[in-house]
């Protein structure tokens, strides 16, 4: 590993001023994912900008209804804070189903949504990766790639995102706060990852030198029923294979709200609107959602060895919304 | 330990002073042009003052700076938990916390769980008594995830196998499928599971 220079921000002003003045920075979370990468020669910051401590560490409601996450509140107190149990248990769920206890106890909000592709290319400086090394090819594309992408990948990136978190704020209507030196702005959780394209080393819309402050749950998503469900190749402790998020209201049999997204399909996680629009007022019966899910389903483009993604990620997606749906009607 | 300065200052959370005057005193302060710091970690209630490399981990700290080697490194990466330790009170993998960001925050290691006494920790006995090992290297990190474990539930933090309808902010039980979730972040190469999870349940019950 390389030498870094550490410096800890007492303030939000004064972390992405430490960025700003020192090329080469990175800002440090928990560190579970940016730590690992520096031991593999993936990372190589010149100096790290702790935003651990920052006083973004509380999760509180506004006044209009909606609810403020701090980008430095940890994975496990966010899961287990009663207004996101209560209120948005989608996003409880994701969370715990990501990683280990001891992985959530450190892990932060900002990293979580800035974690980096767990595609083994990536991660093996001796690989071809556009991602880390625009231009030096795509290993995964023709190679090992059972993991990978079935929707919007492109010919430079066949990378998913790896958050469960992610796909929980994306189906929830969440906003993530940023805070860079034009000023503060607020950007659709949905809207925040990116497609590879032809640049698959810009994972986010996130400006550089941008800090996450915080992720705002809304008011209109408060107390919906949701749910999360995660396929993997084990009951616990690894990463999703096919996973969804699903917020739905049912009110006299119809669809009044739907909102969805899948995990581990794409370079983002990928808000179903295709179905979402199908099954708008019209009948919430388990034929529907078939119908909605397999409409969104059609755009995927399975590589040679991932096909299975695209029945599993059905599956587990007509099984939430039919549960939700049973749940909503009792 | 060689490398300790017991010079008294915990330095870290003052932000890097700005160019100009500074004592050989202020070169140990978290600075951007340093690659070392002073850190002033709280060891099993033993304050330890060292200048450490930023690239050092917690648990190269512990084992190679202050030879406490019952935290283990089997991955280095966070994936198999061997290097568990309480970081606040909190179970952490210390193979990925960098020692410089943790300046003030108390340590307690597998070293420090029977006290001062001989007396061992009742989650300690009760693997000895479950014999919940055979090579024993992840052993040290099975407790401390363990001991984690029990105040996160006692807590209320619910788990992956919580019934999502449980009420939030009241102590979650664990039952053998709760234990399990919550300690699948310790790998054991030997499979000793089945006895690790029942010297979990004797100490829940
Ligand atoms: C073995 C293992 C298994 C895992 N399994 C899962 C899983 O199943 N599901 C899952 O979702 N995740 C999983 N993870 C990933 C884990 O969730 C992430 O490592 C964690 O969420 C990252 O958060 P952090 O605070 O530690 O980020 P860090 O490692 O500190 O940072 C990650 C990135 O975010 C940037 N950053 C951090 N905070 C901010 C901020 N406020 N503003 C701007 N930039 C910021 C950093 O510069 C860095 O680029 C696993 C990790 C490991 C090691
Ligand atoms: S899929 Fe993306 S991250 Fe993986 S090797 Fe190809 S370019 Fe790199
Ligand atoms: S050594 Fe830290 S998790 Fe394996
Ligand atoms: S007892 Fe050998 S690894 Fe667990």
């Amino acid at each position: 590993m390389k030498p870094f220079g550490y410096v800890r921000a007492a303030s939000v002003e004064e972390a992405t001023e430490a960025f700003a003045a020192h090329p080469g920075a990175r800002y440090l979370g928990g560190g579970t994912n940016l730590v690992d990468l520096m031991k593999l020669g993936v990372e190589r910051p010149a100096v790290l900008v702790d935003v651990s401590r920052l006083p973004l560490d509380t999760v509180e409601e506004l006044p209009d209804g909606s609810v403020r996450v701090g980008a430095a509140v940890r994975n496990s107190d966010l899961a287990a804070h009663p207004l996101v149990r209560d209120r948005y248990p989608a996003l409880s769920q994701a969370l715990l189903a990501g990683a280990s206890g001891q992985l959530r106890n450190a892990a932060t909000t900002g990293g979580n949504l800035l974690q980096r592709t767990r595609c083994p290319y990536f991660q093996d400086v001796s690989k071809p990766c556009n991602k880390r090394e625009p231009g030096s090819g795509c290993g995964a594309r023709d190679g090992v790639h059972r993991d990978h992408a079935v929707l919007g990948h492109s010919e430079s990136c066949v990378a998913t995102h790896p958050s469960d978190m992610a796909v929980a704020l994306a189906a929830l209507d969440a906003r993530v706060e940023l805070y860079g030196e034009l000023g503060a702005r607020s950007v659709p959780a949905a809207a925040f990852h990116r497609l590879p394209g032809q640049h698959p080393e810009r994972d986010t819309e996130i400006r550089p030198g941008e800090l996450i402050t915080s992720v705002v749950l809304p008011a209109a998503t408060a107390g919906l029923p949701s749910a999360y469900r995660k396929a993997r190749d084990r009951a616990s402790y690894a990463f999703a294979l096919a996973s969804v998020a699903v917020v739905l209201r049912v009110s006299d049999g119809v669809v009044a709200h739907a909102g969805i997204a899948f995990g581990a399909l794409a370079h983002r996680p990928w808000r179903a609107q295709r179905a979402e629009e199908a099954l708008l007022g019209g009948p919430a019966t388990a034929a529907a959602f078939a119908r909605a899910v397999e409409l969104e389903l059609a755009a995927a483009e399975p590589l040679r060895d991932n096909g299975y993604k695209v029945p599993l990620a059905r599956n587990i997606a007509v099984d939430v919304l039919t549960r939700l749906a049973s749940a909503a009607a009792t | 330990m060689g490398s300790d300065i017991h010079d008294g200052d915990t330095g870290g959370e003052r932000p890097a002073p700005p160019t100009g005057h500074r004592s050989g005193f202020e070169e140990h302060r978290p600075d951007t042009t340093e690659h070392r710091s002073a850190t002033t970690l709280r060891v099993n209630g033993k304050p330890h003052t060292l200048v450490v490399d930023h690239r050092r981990a917690l648990l190269d700290v512990l084992r190679e700076d202050l030879g406490l080697t019952g935290a283990k490194k089997g991955c280095d990466h966070g994936q198999c938990g061997a290097c568990t330790v309480l970081l606040d009170g909190r179970r952490v993998n210390s193979c990925l916390q960098l020692a410089v960001a943790l300046d003030g925050c108390e340590v307690t290691t597998v070293e420090g769980l029977a006290g001062d006494g001989e007396e061992l920790h009742p989650l300690q006995r009760a693997f000895l008594d479950r014999d919940a090992f055979q090579c024993g290297y992840c052993t040290p990190g099975q407790i401390c995830s363990a001991l984690g474990a029990l105040d996160e539930a006692a807590a209320g933090h619910p788990s992956h196998v919580t019934v999502p309808a449980t009420p939030s902010g009241r102590p979650v039980p664990l039952d053998a499928d709760e234990i399990r979730e919550r300690l699948s972040g310790n790998l054991c190469r030997c499979g000793a599971y089945p006895r690790i999870v029942e010297a979990v349940e004797d100490v829940v019950r």
